[in-house]
């Protein structure tokens, strides 16, 4: 539970530099700090489809992010910044290298069950013992999602749908007048 | 970089071309396997999203769209949402909305085949996310694109007058 504690005392940190800084770029970071965070305290919590999810969720937001308010694609430094950066970027890759091996190592090997660690009381051991005669599918919280929970499901996409179309409605019709503006005006240049 | 071709370097494009279907096809592997092992149309449809998107990001627009242009897109979007409320809907036959229709039978049981309706719940939101997603991303650009266009626009006014 620490380590948990820790997770989410470094997500309020990460929160509050997000919107305290007055830098875009690193406002950004700071919010993807949060939600790589909060993949890791979801693998704490034993959840690894959440933490998935989370994950490349979080990766894609902050591609979008990064690609829709900074206006300028890439940042060149030079000179002793650049020299900096790159012993950092390697320092970095080859610490994760050696996490990476670590972790590897300490693997359960394969076949083994990982997540064996259930009280007798927990809500999920009725699903579980549900799940295989009464869905058929192997992974349990597929059939949570799919099956038991559909609704929610069927909320969450419902969600994303009007989302995307509130997106397509506004921006699109804005960029394309402006696009017009700009060819016509060039041409009449 | 080269003038002529859009996008990013010729590292970043050819590594983007390369990449492009190992990408597609971990996105559909965990789309379909989604009953099986970790993941499912959720996180599935979002990888798929990543590589349209490394692709627009590397190639430029024109030719991420040559892969899935935005009408394609968009009424795959949709396709997927319908499929899903078809699901939803085919439950009715077995009595109540939602109610997984096809029994899996034990021999069945941890085949790719298996799950009932999950496996085509998992395809449909793979569809409409990753769809919905990429559409998300290439609207935010053109906006993007459209922004740096008026600002440059502004700067020569400022300089001719």
């Amino acid at each position: 539970m620490n380590i948990l504690f820790l997770l989410l005392l470094l997500m309020i940190v990460s929160a509050v530099i997000a919107i305290e800084t007055r830098n875009l770029l690193s406002s950004i970071i700071c919010l993807g700090a949060v939600g790589f965070l909060l993949a890791i305290a979801f693998l704490f919590l034993a959840a690894p489809d959440l933490a998935i999810t989370q994950l490349v969720v979080d990766v894609l937001v902050l591609v979008i992010l990064i690609r829709a308010t900074i206006s300028r694609d890439l940042t060149t430094v030079s000179g002793d910044r650049e020299f900096f950066g790159l012993t950092v970027t390697t320092a970095m890759i080859l610490i994760m290298a050696i996490l990476g091996v670590v972790i590897f190592a300490g693997f359960p090997a394969f076949g083994t069950a990982v997540m064996d660690r259930l009280p007798q009381d927990a809500p999920s051991v009725g699903y579980l013992s549900r799940c295989m005669p009464g869905t058929g599918a192997a992974n349990a919280v597929t059939a949570v999602l799919l099956d038991f929970r559909a609704y929610d499901t069927l909320g969450e996409a419902t969600v994303l749908f009007c989302a995307v179309l509130g997106a397509l409605a506004v921006l699109r019709s804005k960029a394309r007048r402006q696009a017009g503006d700009d060819e016509t005006e060039d041409e009449a240049e | 970089m080269s003038a002529q071709e859009p996008g990013m370097s010729l590292i970043v494009r050819t590594a983007a071309r390369w990449l492009k279907p190992f990408i597609l096809l971990f996105g559909g592997y965990i789309v379909l396997y989604g009953h099986l092992t970790p993941g499912g149309g959720f996180a599935g449809g979002v990888v798929i999203a990543c590589a349209l998107v490394l692709l627009t990001l590397a190639l430029g627009q024109k030719i991420a769209f040559t892969a899935v242009d935005r009408t394609t897109a968009s009424s795959l979007d949709s396709l997927g949402a319908l499929m899903f409320l078809a699901v939803a809907v085919s439950g009715l036959m077995a009595g109540v909305f939602f109610k997984n229709c096809i029994q899996t039978p034990e021999v069945a049981q941890f085949r790719l085949i298996s799950g009932g309706t999950m496996p085509l719940s998992n395809i449909s939101l793979g569809f409409k996310v990753s769809m919905s997603l990429f559409l998300a991303f290439s609207v935010l650009s053109a906006l993007h694109v459209s922004v740096k266009r008026g600002r440059r626009k502004m700067h020569k006014r400022g300089e001719e007058e």
